[in-house]
């Protein structure tokens, strides 16, 4: 109990500490601000008016895939945070104190959820500005935030862990991109999964991120009468299955990134 | 008296390249161990192991009693670390550095801060506190994270080449600050690459080539080993060189270094100022034109040249820069 109350408490002083570096370097922000902009307005103009969903709106249903895809991007920030850590120094101070060696990454994975809160903020603003709206009340729509933000917080994780493993912050970027962008296109995301071709479908269908970009969907009322209800159990079901591979997430790769952090130190 | 550091054959290799080849270390408690070694001699990978950063591949310690490997959280509760390159955070403030580290020591919010506040002060850091440290000198990051080692007090030191890249007035400085630290009790391990620092504040000298132990001994006995002061003398032309070396002959305590690239002549004397004055007397008795003459310290490459017979092996930038040495051989590692 006691190592639990003291790992919460040193991830607080870090979490803190990157709460500071937020605010001095506020220069980051305009692309957590920007970018959900660009992604909204883009998405909705080029494709909104070119594709059509039957009995519903695409710019609705579209909505949901943009506010899953950018704040699993956002997930990137933790392992850019973390290589910075390593590759900057500060990483040895931290490795000689007697804090709790998970500590780092559970404060830098919790810092991380501001930028993910204020990138929805904006998508949410801007989706309004759209024509997006949500139809299943304030407590759904705020379900469907936090489900949000909990699948990100889980590939945080997943990110932090690959931070570690980079040899330089730059790369990051790119490593984070060959995970994320398989993920969260052959998904749900932007286009109905019926669509693809069967091999897509199916790792569509059992994506989490489809699963996710479902619930959301579900629970803002955005999903179009149109297209027949789906049979595979991830997506009648994803909720669940979203909550099942956030613990699943957290279970695999928390350890790992604690474990990888325990021999990580800057040389010189 | 215990010893609160004791490390028995560090091995640790990377590749090809062993850092270190069964390094053995005890320091007594309250007393401070030079660890003396030219680039790539295995200091820093010595005070990684120790301060836990790195695990080693063979060998074991003991750091204020405790087994590295088996409590290495216990270990950290009882040390300081200040590596070589300095650990903070360029965009918090000095303030937030040290008051973060004091909270990650478990000193409670009252003290963090107020150890931050003293140490800030101690290392005349007061003024800057309150800046982002990337508007930092060199000299002032070095100094906040030696405070940063300090925060907890901890019994045992560990410091990196802490007064590289430090003015002659931040160096004495700290020597001060690391004298009253270890009148107080603290255990230290210090690495350098002057021979003058380790003599100025170590109790007992190991010197590191390759990772293991080449010479290990109080200052004085090193001192008695290589011998005392150098005179060096530099001369315009090979013809010179030769008549300088034979007046040297009669006052030299050793053997006769001589760079017949740079025409430098240096030798051991065991008197001072006096013998250099009847040098120059000799010299100018038999009509040398000196270019530069002068006494100096003993450096770590005279304790390599004496114990070895060769030169204290350096990195191909500072070699160029140091004017007067003779043909080396490269560090095949580097
Ligand atoms: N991570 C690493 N990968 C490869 N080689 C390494 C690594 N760390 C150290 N070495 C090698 O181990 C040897 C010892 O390095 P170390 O940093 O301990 O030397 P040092 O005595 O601290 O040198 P300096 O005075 O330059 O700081 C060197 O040859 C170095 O190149
Ligand atoms: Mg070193």
């Amino acid at each position: 109990m006691s190592r639990i109350i003291r790992t919460l408490g040193d991830g607080w002083v870090i979490a803190r500490r990157n709460v500071i570096k937020i605010r001095r370097v506020p220069e980051v922000l305009v692309f957590v601000v920007i970018s959900p902009i660009m992604f909204v307005l883009l998405f909705a103009y080029v494709f909104g008016g070119s594709i059509d969903i039957p009995g519903g709106s695409y710019r609705e249903f579209l909505i949901g895939g943009i506010f899953a895809q950018t704040v699993i991007f956002g997930a990137t920030f933790t392992g850019a945070g973390i290589a910075d850590d390593i590759h900057k120094g500060i990483i040895n101070r931290f490795r000689s104190l007697p804090m709790a060696k998970s500590a780092v990454l559970v404060g830098r994975t919790a810092s991380d959820v501001i930028y993910n809160l204020i990138s929805l903020l904006i998508m949410a603003l801007s989706g309004f500005i759209v024509g997006w709206r949500f139809h299943e009340g304030l407590l759904n729509a705020a379900l469907g935030f936090g489900l949000l933000l909990l699948f990100a917080y889980a590939f945080s994780w997943i990110m932090g862990y690959i931070g570690l493993l980079v040899p330089s912050v730059e790369v990051i970027n790119n490593a984070a991109f060959m995970v994320i962008f398989p993920l969260t296109f052959v998904a749900n995301t932007f286009v109905p999964a019926e669509n693809l071709p069967t091999v897509l479908r199916v790792f569509a269908e059992w994506n989490p991120v489809s699963a996710v970009t479902q619930a959301v969907r579900d629970l803002f009322g955005n999903l179009p009468t149109g297209i027949p209800e789906p049979t595979v159990w991830p997506l009648r079901n994803s909720i669940l299955y979203t909550l099942i591979w956030v613990v699943l997430i957290i279970a695999v790769f928390a350890p790992l990134a604690v474990r990888r952090y325990g021999t990580a130190a800057k040389r010189g | 008296m215990a010893n609160a550091i004791e490390a028995r054959g560090l091995v640790k290799t990377y590749g090809k390249v062993t850092a270190l080849a069964g390094l053995d270390l005890a320091v007594a408690e309250g007393t401070v161990l030079g660890l003396l070694g030219p680039n790539g001699a295995g200091k820093t990978t010595a005070v990684s192991i120790l301060s836990t950063l790195i695990e080693p591949d063979a060998g074991e310690a003991t750091i204020a009693g405790i087994d590295l490997r088996a409590h290495p959280d216990l270990v950290r509760s009882k040390m300081g670390l200040s590596g070589q390159s300095a650990a903070v955070d360029e965009q918090l403030t000095g303030f937030e550095n040290l008051d973060m580290v004091g909270r990650l020591y478990h000193l409670g919010r009252n003290r963090s801060r107020e150890r931050a506040n003293e140490l800030l002060e101690r290392f005349d850091l007061t003024e800057a506190a309150a800046r982002p440290v990337k508007t930092y000198s060199g000299g002032m990051r070095r100094r906040l994270d030696l405070a940063g080692a300090l925060v907890a007090e901890p019994p045992v030191l560990f410091l990196d080449e802490p007064t590289a890249g430090l003015d002659p007035r931040s160096r004495n400085e700290l020597w001060e600050v690391i004298r009253e630290l270890v009148g107080r009790g603290t255990t230290l391990l210090l690495t350098t690459q002057y021979l003058e620092e380790a003599d100025q504040l170590a109790n007992d000298i190991v010197v590191i080539d390759h990772g293991r132990e080449i010479a290990h001994g109080t200052s004085r006995e090193l001192k008695r080993m290589i011998g005392g002061e150098r005179i060096e003398v530099s001369v315009t032309n090979a013809e010179d060189a030769a008549k300088v070396r034979h007046v040297l002959t009669s006052y030299a305590s050793g053997e006769i270094q001589h760079d017949a690239t740079t025409h430098t002549l240096v030798a051991p004397i065991a008197g001072g100022a006096d013998v250099l004055t009847r040098v120059l007397r000799s010299l100018d008795a038999e009509g040398i034109a000196v270019e530069d003459i002068g006494l100096r310290r003993p450096t770590l490459d005279d304790v390599f040249l004496t114990i070895t017979g060769h030169h204290a092996e350096e990195e191909p930038p500072a070699e160029e820069a140091t004017p007067g040495r003779g043909e080396k051989k490269k560090r095949g590692a580097k």
